[in-house]
């Protein structure tokens, strides 16, 4: 165990991150009284890019796990190994955060079984401390450990929520998808494009998110818009880069499809 | 001639004084074999023996279609005209042969018009009166009437289109003789509506939807579609307009051909000539304010409309540049042309002034459109031009290009239509006598309804929440609550039935969510058994050296939903209503909706209430009983969801907490409301729309609390406006309502999956 390496946890260079408001005060404030922070928002509009980088505006180390309907405790929390040798204990990501003092971040916490969200809550209160039963061990979070959850809400499905006695153990902040001008300037940012053709770009967004509700889920998120920006500095025409990157990926409704195919043409010449 | 006049032996007066003619432009058209053959057709018809008409009808025809189709067709016809003279159908030949010039200027190739023959033919043979399956005895009344309908018809159908029509009017009326007359002489109700449906180009009902998604996601706005027609309406051709109530427009659009080589390359498709009229309006809405109009001449007004509606055109593209390309398509493109004496030009100046700033590659040198064209750009890039500074640019322009044939009588119109703007109605104001008086709305009292047909049980009161004193009325409401009327279950039967596919597709879903019971959790490191295929596998991982799965257990466990749903109609007035395109009302709809969903979870097993809910006035509103929690979904529930009937108003928030109430007290560990409606809420004696949305806000937000997830399932595709107010995020708005019947259950299932 004390081969362990943290540091490879560590984020060596920034992220890019636009702050839409005061996001990360707010942040810096909640990890200085390390209290569990929850992000709610769409899919697409910079969650993780935010945790990314927080963790390495705060120089911690980042442990993600992305969460999914077939994860148990232990996947988490850790497990025996058999080998040749006998029995092993290997840490899950959660207790290797709380040991060694990292951000956890629980990518769509309510993808996973309840039972299982149910493992962070007395790290989540004033015990900070993780009971290992197996192992018979109880590990006390590091000074720098912080838990951090990702959560859609526009899953719509009443089954899919987190129960109250978890979201009441968090500090929450909502994402939305950033203003026009920022939104430009963040794709521009992240691939390169020019801000003619980035502002070209939103707009086709705010088209889709005009739409949603209308036979769509949820509106081109500004990952996608990246998406369609790199494909247009590879050298694709902005028609057929949107085409591919942002109607074909959201919908197979062909009346959403033609609006949508007719917006590009309207906005790319 | 000398030579083809002695072939023509034929007694008629009147085909002997224009049969000279008629050879002269024959031989204009045709080859000499073709003048040949023409002749000998004339003579043929002409021993026929059946009056001069058909001769007459054949030789004015014939040259036109022979020289459109070449020159066999003229055989053809002939011994068409020769088989149909063989019948009973005689009196049908001069509208046959005179509807041929029309058949081939519209439909240009021979194999077509071969089509059109045979269409004919049998059209003939089908509308014949049979009598014991013998059908050449009686003549068939219609065809003639047909015959001359076929130029008019074969302007709007295709072929195709025609064959539809054709083969409507004969099988929808076997047995009804005057009728089908009435039919084909395109006097019927009917008839114009086949025909309608039929039409060649873009159908707006087909595409109301995406319409309805371009103006909401390209231009953030709602509005009602009017459409009218430009198929009856000879004389004066209607425009498109915005007015109060939303945008009047054409109800079918052709493909856009370009006519004249300037317009450029390309035509452009139906749906996008309605986009491009929709963009034009939706930019007047954005950035046209009103002007009065009674200080401006007319010649004056039409100008500054062509700046305005520049002005409005310009911003758009600055917004989607490629819309310039879409209208610089549709925007005619007048030529500079000498001026005659006594003809005033000024649409055709304006039309040219208007391409001009439209167009950046217009090419005109007119001094005084090249002069403003610049202006107005000048003044556009400076970003700060509204409508009024669009009033000097059109005045001066009309005063400085006037000329004085201006005011003649006879206008040219040519290249001067320009069919995707509207007529700017809404930017005028005209200030009209008895404009100041103000006219107030008699305060109406709310009557209870008198004559109640039964003994009713005591009122539930609710109270009703005002958002502009931010307090409850206390026990504001009155809520009777009834039984539902029983109708024919076997009706809800049937309407399962229609719908078995669908049925069966919902079964599968069910199957894979419905409770199990037990159900196998594999892969575990604790568990109540030994998974022996896994533990097997790790032995042998274990045996040869490897890292074995320690997660060699599994367990059982309950796999029980614990849901109670109920589930609340509105049934007001609007629900009767057939929405554009559909041949169901939204009450039918939701009938077969509601059965199969009332199926859906019946199989689920779920416990699952129905009730539905009018209200007319706050002294009554009606919470109808139409499925308990505990009752079976059996004969009496599909007789009282068989009689469902439509009437009243909508006070959503009180019939919202009367089934939360019932909701409240079932053991679920969820609950679910799903709130079926077609409209805002509203009620007769509520002035203010907003109140009751913010009343039933209040009620969802009530039912939050008590730990109810309430749901709406909207059918009125301009809901957004308040839909979201009072449910937050948790609605669907299901535009195409004639999926209804399959989108509910799924809906459902997504929700509690």
């Amino acid at each position: 165990m004390s081969t362990f390496d943290i540091a490879q946890y560590k984020i060596s260079a920034e992220p890019f991150y636009q702050a839409l408001g005061n996001e990360v005060a707010l942040y810096e404030a909640a990890y200085a009284a390390r209290l569990p922070v929850m992000l709610k928002g769409p899919t697409g509009c910079g969650k993780s890019r935010f945790v990314e980088h927080m963790a390495w505006k705060l120089n911690k180390p980042l442990i993600t796990v992305a969460c999914n309907e077939d994860m148990t405790a232990s996947d988490l929390v850790g497990r025996y190994l058999l080998d040749a040798n006998g029995t092993r204990w290997l840490d899950g990501p959660l207790t290797l955060a709380a040991r060694h003092g990292a951000i956890c971040y629980l990518d769509e916490v309510v993808e996973a079984r309840q039972d299982t969200t149910v493992v962070i809550h007395p790290l989540t209160d004033h015990r900070r401390t993780l009971p290992l039963d197996k192992k018979g061990e109880l590990v006390a979070a590091h000074a720098d450990f912080q838990l951090v959850i990702s959560y859609n809400p526009g899953y719509q499905s009443l089954m899919k929520d987190l129960k109250q006695s978890t979201k009441q153990r968090f500090a929450a902040m909502e994402f939305d998808y950033p203003s026009a001008e920022l939104e430009a300037s963040i794709v521009c940012r992240e691939s390169g494009i020019d801000s003619v053709t980035a502002g070209r770009l939103v707009q086709i967004g705010v088209v889709a998110r005009n739409l949603k509700g209308h036979g769509l889920d949820e509106g081109i998120s500004t990952r996608l818009l990246v998406y369609a920006a790199t494909l247009i500095n590879r050298g694709i025409a902005p028609n057929d880069a949107c085409r591919m990157a942002l109607v074909r990926p959201i919908t197979d409704d062909a009346d959403i499809r033609d609006t949508l195919d007719h917006a590009i043409d309207a906005v790319f010449i | 001639m000398q030579d083809a006049h002695r072939k023509l032996v034929c007694n008629f007066v009147r085909v002997q004084s224009v049969f000279d003619d008629c050879l002269a432009h024959a031989q204009m058209k045709l080859s000499d074999a073709g003048v040949d053959a023409y002749v000998d057709g004339a003579q043929v018809i002409c021993k026929m023996g059946r009056g001069e008409e058909p001769v007459l009808a054949f030789l004015e025809e014939m040259p036109l279609v022979a020289a459109q189709l070449g020159e066999n067709v003229i055989a053809e016809v002939v011994e068409f005209t020769r088989k149909l003279a063989r019948t009973p159908n005689s009196k049908s030949i001069p509208p046959f042969l005179q509807s041929l010039a029309a058949a081939a200027r519209h439909l240009e190739s021979h194999r077509l018009f071969s089509e059109y023959l045979q269409l004919v033919w049998q059209t003939m043979e089908r509308t014949s009166p049979k009598v014991h399956g013998i059908d050449s005895m009686y003549t068939s009344e219609c065809l003639p009437d047909f015959l001359k309908n076929v130029p008019f018809l074969l302007g709007q159908l295709s072929l195709g289109g025609l064959k539809n029509w054709v083969d409507y009017g004969i099988k929808g009326y076997p047995n009804d003789p005057e009728r089908q007359r009435g039919y084909f002489m395109l006097q019927s109700a009917d008839s114009r509506a086949v025909l309608q449906r039929e039409r060649h180009g873009t159908l707006l009902t087909d595409h109301e939807r995406k319409l309805d998604m371009y103006l909401r996601g390209m231009w953030g706005s709602e509005a009602v579609f009017f459409p009218y027609s430009l198929a009856f309406d000879q004389l004066r051709k209607p425009s498109p307009y915005l007015d109060d109530n939303g945008i009047h427009l054409p109800d079918v659009y052709d493909d856009f051909l370009p006519s004249s080589p300037c317009v450029g390359k390309g035509g452009v498709r139906g749906i996008d000539r309605y986009r491009a009229l929709l963009a034009h309006v939706s930019a007047h809405r954005r950035w046209t304010k009103p002007l009065m109009a009674d200080n401006f001449s007319p010649f004056q007004r039409i100008s500054i409309e062509v700046f305005e509606d520049s002005r409005v055109e310009w911003l758009a593209m600055r917004e989607y540049p490629g819309l310039r390309k879409l209208w610089c398509t549709l925007h005619p493109a007048p030529a500079e042309i000498e001026h005659e004496d006594g003809v005033s030009y000024i649409r055709h100046r304006l039309t040219m002034m208007s391409r001009a700033l439209l167009d950046p590659g217009h090419g005109y040198t007119h001094p005084l459109i090249i002069k403003y064209a610049g202006q107005f750009h000048a003044l556009m890039e400076t970003g700060n031009a509204d409508t009024k500074s669009m009033i000097d640019l059109g005045v001066h322009f009309i005063s400085e290009s006037r000329l004085r044939s201006d005011s003649s009588a006879k206008v040219y119109f040519d290249q001067t239509e320009i069919d995707y703007r509207d007529d700017n109605r809404l930017m005028w104001r005209f200030f009209e006598d008895g404009d100041e008086e103000v006219y107030e709305a008699r305060p109406r009292k709310a009557q209870p309804d008198e004559q109640s047909e039964e003994a009713k049980m005591p009122p539930r009161l609710y109270p009703e929440w005002d958002y502009m004193a931010q307090h409850y009325h206390p026990d504001w409401v009155s809520l009777y609550e009834h039984l539902h009327p029983s109708g024919n279950a076997a009706y809800i039967d049937q309407l399962l039935a229609k719908h078995s596919a669908l049925a069966k597709k919902l079964k599968r879903i069910i199957d894979m969510l419905k409770p199990q019971q037990k159900v196998r959790v594999r892969y575990q490191e604790e568990g109540s058994e030994l998974d022996l295929d896994v533990a097997i596998r790790s032995l042998i991982d274990f045996k040869s050296g490897t890292q074995p799965d320690p997660r060699i257990n599994m367990s059982h466990k309950n796999d029980g939903r614990s849901i109670a749903v109920s589930l609340l109609l509105d049934l007001s007035a609007s629900l009767a209503d057939i929405p554009a395109g559909c041949t169901q009302s939204k009450l039918e709809l939701s009938q077969e909706a509601v059965s199969l969903l009332g199926w859906a979870v019946d199989q689920m097993g779920d416990p699952f209430a129905i009730g539905g809910f009018h209200s007319d006035t706050r002294h009554e509103v009606r919470y109808l009983h139409i499925k308990g929690y505990k009752e079976p979904w059996g004969d009496e529930v599909k007789a009282r969801l068989a009689a469902m009937d439509a009437g009243f108003s909508t006070r959503m928030g009180a019939a919202l907490r009367h089934a939360g109430h019932y909701l409240s007290h079932q053991q679920a560990d969820k609950k679910l409301l799903l709130v079926l409606t077609d409209g805002e809420p509203a009620d007769i004696d509520s002035r203010d729309p907003q109140h009751l949305i913010e009343d039933s806000r209040m009620a969802v937000r009530e039912l939050d609390q008590q730990g109810i997830y309430t749901y709406c399932i909207n059918l009125d595709p301009r809901a957004d406006s308040y839909v979201a107010d009072i449910f937050g995020k948790r609605y669907a708005v299901i535009d195409n309502i004639q999926r209804l019947p399959e989108r509910l259950p799924q809906l459902f299932m997504a929700l509690t999956r």
